[in-house]
C-alpha cells in the first residue's frame, strides 16, 4: 500500500501501531470505528477506504484516484436517494449538522397508474393510511358494541368507501405537505426525480418530463425502499392491485380476493373485512411467515371466525377480465400446492400482497460496483450501514438482514447521519426491536418467537408462561372469550430473563411498547411478578403470568376476572 | 389452611347493597372502566362518520340499558368469586363481623342471628366507603355516591359531581360521555397527590368536551323541591358570594372513609391512625397484635389500589404458610385515572422529583403529540402530553413518567415493568418504536422541559 501510494505520488501520513505506545488502543478504536482489526488500516480523505485489497480494487477501479482528488467541488455532502423514512430522517439530521443535503424521490407509478408525494411508503401506502383504514373497521366493531354499552340507533350502518378514503387522502397531503416544508426549513434541497448512478460520485437525475439533471456528493446514501411484487401470472400487471393502490382507490373493491399471507395481505384482508366486504385470502404456505407461528395461526383463526375466508394451499395462476368497471368483475384460476386440483372464483378486486421487490436494480449500483443480492436485490451493508462502496451507504427496506419497519429505518438514517457528519460513533441496535400486526386482533410482538427461542436456547432451557385473557370491554360487548392471548418466553438458564413477548389482544401496539422497553434493560419473570398491574387493562395480565405450557395445566377462562 | 372468608355490605345510605367481591368488583373499577367505555363508545360514534360509516347524528343513549348489561356482569362475577371459594373449599359468611377478642370475631347475619368465629390468624380487609358531608344540611338525605351511581336503574340526568378526586373527575367524565348535563364543584385543585400539571391537563380536557367546573366552591345546603328535583347552594369562595343550582342528583366525591368504626377494634387491641382512622400496620402487613394483620384500603399508607391490594394478601398469604418471605414492594406502583383523556402514571410527580432530589438535579422531557386516530376525526388533540422526569446525572434515571391519552393504562404498564427494571432515559430512546402508535411517543421524548424548546411533536418530525 505504501508503494501503491508512493507511485501515485501520494504523501501519506502513517502510523505505525507497532512503534506506539498505544498502539493496542488505537486497534481498539479502530476496530470499533471501521469494524477493521487488520492493519494496513487506510484512510483517504476522511473516507475509510479498508484493508490492502479494498484499497488496491479502488485503485484498479478508479475510486482511488477520485478520492484522492480535492473533494470541494462536490455539489453536496450528502445525497439521499430516497425520500422515505430513512432517508429524510437521515438527510435531515445531516443538514441540522450543518451539511449541505440533497433529497431525490421520485415515485415510479404503479401498473394501475397509482403514485404520490414525499414521504415513502409508510406515509402514502403503509404504516398511515393502513393504520387509519384499520381504525375505520375498528369504528365498525365498536358501532356494533355500542348498543350492548346503551348506544341507540336502529339502521344497519353502512360504509362509504369514498369519504373514508378521501378523508385518509387529504391527511397523508398534509403529511406530504409537511415533510416538504421540514426539508426547507432545514436548508436540505428536494428534487422530485429519479436519481441513477452514472459514475463514481456522480447521479444523474431525471425528473417526470425526462429532463436530466447531474449532481455530485460525497456521500450517497441509497434509502430507495421496496415495491410490491407480481406474480409473474397472465392478468396480473393489468388486472390486479396492491397495497400502492388500495389506499387511494377511488371506487369501493368490492368482494376482494387477497392473494398472500405477509401482515400486508391479513392487515388489509381485516380491514376489507371489518368495512363490510366479501374477502378471501389465497395463502400459499404459512401465514405470517417469520413471525411465532403459535401467534400466526391465531390471528388467522380470528380472522376467519369474523367471516374472512381462507383458501389455503393454493397459488393462483391466472386472472381474466370478465367486466370492465369500478370495480369490474374479475376470474380467478387457482392450482393447488398439493396436487392437481384447480379452482376458479369470482371477484371484483384482486389485491396481490405476495412481498416486495427492492427497488435497487435500475439505479446505475454496477456502475459503481455496489454489490447487491442478486436474488432479492438487497444490499449488504456493515455494521456502519456502509455498502461495499465506501462512500456509499444504505438505509431502510433495502438493507439485507435488517427489519423493515419505519422506526427502524429513521433510527438508522439519524444515527448513520451522527456518525458521518456529526463525529458519533454510535451504532444502530437492532435486536429486541419490538413491532405490531394490526389485523382485526392486533398482535404485538418484541424478541424471540418460540421456534427461534427452541432453535437458538434448546426447549429444556426455556420456559413459556401463557394465559388467555378477556378485555373488559368486551364482556358486556359480548365478544370472544378465551381468545385474546398472552404469551412470554423466558431463559431459565439467565435468571428467567424474558427474551420473547407476545400478546394478541386489542391496542396490542400501546402495550407491547413498554415491554419493549423494559427489555432493553433485562426483564425477568421476578420482576414482572413484582410489579403491581395497573387495573382494569389487558397489559395487567402479563403481571400475573403463572401457569407455564410445559405443566400442561389448563388455560381457559371461566369469565370472571 | 382451612380458611373462612366474611364479608358483609352494610347498605348505602339510599339502600344500595351488592354482593360478594368488594368495592372494585361491585361499586368500583369494574362497572367505572364498563361505564367509561360506554362513554368512549360515544365518541366513537361521533367519529365513525369520518371514516366513513353511515350514522346520523347525535345518537342517544338509554342509560337503563346500560345498567342493566354492567350490572348483570358485575352478578356474574359476584357469582364467579363464590364459585371459586367454593372451589377452594373456602368458607363464605355473608355476615357482618366486628372483634369480640384477639382470637375471636361475632358475625351477624341481614336477619340479626349470631355467629361466633375463632382464628388462628385474622385478616382485615374491610376496605372503604365514601365519605357524607354531614355537616351539610340535606346531604345524608338527598345525595348519593359511588356506592349508588352504578347501580341506579334510572338515568341521574342533569348532576352535580361534588369532590376533586380521581372517583369525582372519572364519574363526572363519563357522564358527560354518555350526554348528561354534569358539573364538577371543587374546594381548591383536582386530583389531589397526582402531579399538578398533569392534573390540569385532565380537567382542561373535560371542559372541552362539556363539563362544567366549579372551582373554588363549596356546598352548603341540598334542599328537594316540589318537582323532586335537588337545590344546591353553595359559597364562591374567590368572590364570597352564595350561588344556587338545580340538579336532578348530586353525587358526593370527596373522598372515603376506612370500615373500621363497627369492627370494635379495641376488643382486640389494634391500633388505628388518628388522622385517617386506618389500621396500622408494618411492612409485613402486621396490625399492633401479631397474629393479625390489615391490607388493602383500610391499611393505613398502602396505595388504595385493587392489584397492590392483590398482591399484599397472595404474599401475607404465602408468608403465613411458611412458603415465602416476600413482602410488597410499594414503590413505583403504577395507575391510571380514567377520565375521558386518560391519565397513566408511574413513579414520582414532576413536584416530588424536585422537592425530593431539587431542581437543579432533575431533567424533564416532555411532547405535546397527536394520536394518528385523532387526525381523520377531527378531535382536538390540544391536551394530549407526554412527560418523563429524569435524573439529570447520565445515565439519567427515569423517576416518573406521565402519559395523558387514549389508552393510558396499556401504554403505562409496560414501562412501569421498564422504570422497575432500573431504566435510564437513555435505554428508553434506544428502544425502537411501535408505528404507529401513541406509546411511542415515549421512546421519543427529546425536548426538555430545561430547553424552552416547543414541545409539539408535528407528523412529519421522525
Amino acid at each position: 500500500v505504501k508503494e501503491l501510494f508512493s507511485s501515485l505520488g501520494v504523501q501519506c501520513n502513517i502510523l505505525e501501531l507497532d512503534q506506539v505506545d498505544d498502539g493496542a488502543n488505537v486497534q481498539e478504536v479502530l476496530s470499533e470505528i471501521t469494524n477493521q482489526r487488520t492493519v494496513p488500516n487506510i484512510f483517504v480523505n476522511k473516507v475509510h477506504m479498508g484493508g490492502c485489497d479494498r484499497t488496491f480494487q479502488a485503485h484498479q477501479s478508479g475510486l482511488l484516484q477520485k478520492l484522492l482528488q480535492e473533494d470541494s467541488t462536490y455539489d453536496y455532502d450528502l445525497i439521499v436517494i430516497g425520500g422515505g423514512s430513512g432517508g429524510l430522517a437521515c438527510a435531515q439530521e445531516a443538514a441540522i449538522l450543518g451539511k449541505k443535503v440533497m433529497v431525490l424521490d421520485f415515485v415510479v407509478p404503479s401498473p394501475q397508474g397509482t403514485s404520490w408525494g414525499l414521504g415513502g411508503t409508510c406515509v402514502n401506502v403503509g404504516c398511515v393510511p393502513k393504520k387509519l383504514m384499520h381504525q375505520a373497521a375498528l369504528l365498525g366493531q365498536a358501532l356494533n358494541d355500542s348498543r350492548k354499552f346503551g348506544w341507540e340507533y336502529g339502521q344497519q350502518v353502512k360504509h362509504n368507501w369514498e369519504t373514508m378514503t378521501e378523508a385518509i387522502q387529504n391527511h397523508i397531503s398534509s403529511l406530504n405537505w409537511g415533510h416538504r416544508l421540514s426539508l426547507r426549513e432545514k436548508s436540505v434541497d428536494y428534487v422530485n426525480s429519479y436519481g441513477e448512478f452514472v459514475e463514481h460520485h456522480r447521479i444523474k437525475a431525471t425528473n417526470r418530463k425526462g429532463q436530466e439533471t447531474s449532481y455530485t456528493a460525497a456521500k450517497f446514501v441509497i434509502a430507495t425502499g421496496k415495491r410490491p411484487r407480481y406474480l409473474g401470472i397472465q392478468g396480473d400487471k393489468e388486472y390486479c392491485i396492491t397495497s400502492d393502490d388500495l389506499f387511494s382507490l377511488p371506487y369501493c373493491p368490492g368482494k376482494t380476493l387477497v392473494v398472500g399471507a405477509s401482515y400486508v395481505a391479513l392487515e388489509c384482508a381485516g380491514v376489507l373485512n371489518g368495512l363490510g366486504l366479501d374477502v378471501t385470502v389465497m395463502v400459499r404456505s404459512v401465514l405470517l411467515r417469520g413471525f411465532d407461528q403459535e401467534m400466526a395461526e391465531r390471528v388467522g383463526s380470528y380472522m376467519e371466525q369474523h367471516g374472512v375466508k381462507f383458501l389455503r394451499k393454493f397459488i393462483p395462476v391466472m386472472v381474466q377480465q370478465l367486466e370492465k368497471g369500478s370495480p369490474g368483475k374479475l376470474k380467478v384460476v387457482a392450482k393447488s400446492t398439493k396436487g392437481p386440483e384447480t379452482i376458479e372464483g369470482v371477484y371484483n378486486t384482486v389485491l396481490l400482497a405476495i412481498g416486495r421487490d427492492s427497488c435497487t436494480r435500475k439505479m446505475g449500483l454496477d456502475k459503481i460496483g455496489v454489490k447487491i443480492n442478486k436474488k432479492t436485490g438487497k444490499i449488504p451493508v456493515n455494521d456502519v450501514e456502509q455498502t461495499n462502496v465506501p462512500y456509499v451507504y444504505a438505509v431502510g427496506d433495502i438493507l439485507e438482514g435488517k427489519l423493515e419497519l419505519t422506526p427502524v429505518a429513521i433510527q438508522a438514517g439519524k444515527l448513520l447521519a451522527r456518525r458521518l457528519f456529526g463525529g458519533s460513533l454510535e451504532k444502530c441496535e437492532y435486536i429486541n426491536v419490538p413491532t405490531t400486526v394490526f389485523t382485526p386482533l392486533e398482535y404485538g410482538c418484541c424478541g424471540l418467537s418460540e421456534e427461534k427461542a427452541i432453535e437458538v436456547y434448546k426447549k429444556e432451557n426455556l420456559e413459556v408462561y401463557h394465559t388467555f385473557f378477556w378485555p373488559l370491554e368486551w364482556t358486556v360487548a359480548g365478544r370472544d372469550n378465551n381468545t385474546c392471548y398472552a404469551k412470554i418466553i423466558c431463559n431459565k438458564f439467565d435468571n428467567y430473563r424474558v427474551i420473547g413477548f407476545h400478546v394478541l389482544g386489542p391496542n396490542a401496539g400501546e402495550v407491547t411498547q413498554g415491554f419493549a422497553a423494559a427489555m432493553k434493560c433485562g426483564l425477568t419473570k421476578q420482576l414482572l411478578d413484582d410489579t403491581i398491574g395497573i387495573h382494569p387493562t389487558c397489559g395487567e395480565v402479563f403481571t400475573t403470568l403463572e401457569i407455564t405450557k410445559s405443566s400442561g395445566l389448563d388455560i381457559t377462562q371461566k369469565g370472571c376476572g | 389452611m382451612k380458611v373462612a372468608v366474611v364479608d358483609y355490605v352494610e347498605p348505602s345510605p339510599r339502600g344500595t347493597r351488592w354482593g360478594l367481591g368488594g368495592t372494585c368488583v361491585n361499586v368500583g373499577c369494574i362497572p367505572k372502566k364498563l361505564i367509561h367505555q360506554a362513554a368512549l363508545l360515544g365518541g366513537m360514534i361521533r367519529d365513525a362518520p369520518h371514516y366513513g360509516w353511515d350514522v346520523a347524528q347525535p345518537v342517544l343513549h338509554d342509560w337503563r340499558k346500560m345498567a342493566e348489561a354492567v350490572q348483570n356482569y358485575v352478578k356474574s362475577l359476584n357469582w364467579g368469586h363464590r364459585v371459586q371459594l367454593q372451589d377452594r373449599k373456602v368458607k363464605y359468611f355473608n355476615i357482618k363481623a366486628s372483634f369480640v377478642n384477639e382470637h375471636t370475631i361475632c358475625g351477624v347475619t341481614k336477619g340479626g342471628k349470631e355467629t361466633l368465629l375463632s382464628a388462628e390468624h385474622i385478616v382485615i380487609a374491610t376496605g372503604g366507603r365514601p365519605r357524607y358531608p354531614t355537616h351539610i344540611e340535606g346531604a345524608l338525605e338527598y345525595g348519593i355516591t359511588s356506592d349508588d351511581i352504578f347501580w341506579l336503574k334510572e338515568s341521574p340526568g342533569k348532576t352535580l359531581v361534588v369532590g376533586a378526586s380521581y372517583v369525582a373527575l372519572e364519574c363526572a367524565g363519563f357522564l358527560t360521555g354518555l350526554g348528561l348535563d354534569t358539573t364538577v364543584m371543587m374546594r381548591s385543585i383536582p386530583l389531589r397527590g397526582f402531579d399538578q400539571q398533569m392534573s390540569s391537563l385532565v380537567t382542561e380536557y373535560m371542559a372541552s368536551q362539556g363539563t362544567r367546573f366549579l372551582k373554588h366552591c363549596t356546598p352548603s345546603r341540598v334542599q328537594k323541591l316540589p318537582d323532586g328535583q335537588l337545590q344546591v347552594t353553595w359559597e364562591d369562595l374567590t368572590s364570597g358570594r352564595e350561588n344556587m343550582g338545580t340538579f336532578s342528583t348530586v353525587l358526593w366525591a370527596i373522598g372515603r372513609i376506612p370500615e373500621t368504626r363497627s369492627l370494635n377494634l379495641e376488643n382486640a387491641g389494634i391500633n388505628t391512625s388518628p388522622n385517617s382512622q386506618k389500621i396500622l400496620v408494618d411492612a409485613q402487613e402486621a396490625t399492633s397484635v401479631p397474629h393479625i394483620y390489615a391490607i388493602g384500603d383500610v391499611a393505613e399508607g398502602r396505595p388504595e389500589l385493587t392489584p397492590t391490594a392483590i398482591m399484599a394478601g397472595k404474599l401475607l398469604a404465602r408468608r403465613l404458610c411458611g412458603q415465602s418471605l416476600d413482602v410488597m414492594d410499594y414503590s413505583n406502583v403504577p395507575t391510571t385515572v380514567f377520565t375521558p383523556l386518560e391519565y397513566g402514571c408511574v413513579g414520582l410527580s414532576e413536584e416530588e422529583a424536585m422537592a425530593r432530589h431539587g431542581e437543579e438535579h432533575v431533567e424533564v422531557y416532555h411532547a405535546y403529540y397527536k394520536p394518528l386516530e385523532f387526525t381523520v376525526a377531527e378531535r382536538d388533540a390540544s391536551q394530549c402530553y407526554i412527560k418523563m422526569v429524569c435524573l439529570r446525572k447520565p445515565p439519567q434515571l427515569v423517576l416518573g413518567l406521565h402519559f395523558l391519552g387514549p389508552n393510558a393504562g396499556e401504554v403505562t404498564q409496560g414501562f412501569a415493568l421498564g422504570i422497575k427494571c432500573g431504566a435510564s432515559y437513555e435505554q428508553v430512546m434506544r428502544t425502537v418504536g411501535i408505528h404507529p402508535t401513541c406509546a411511542e411517543e415515549v421512546a421519543k421524548l427529546r425536548i426538555s422541559k430545561r430547553s424552552g424548546l416547543d414541545p409539539t411533536v408535528t407528523g412529519w418530525r421522525g
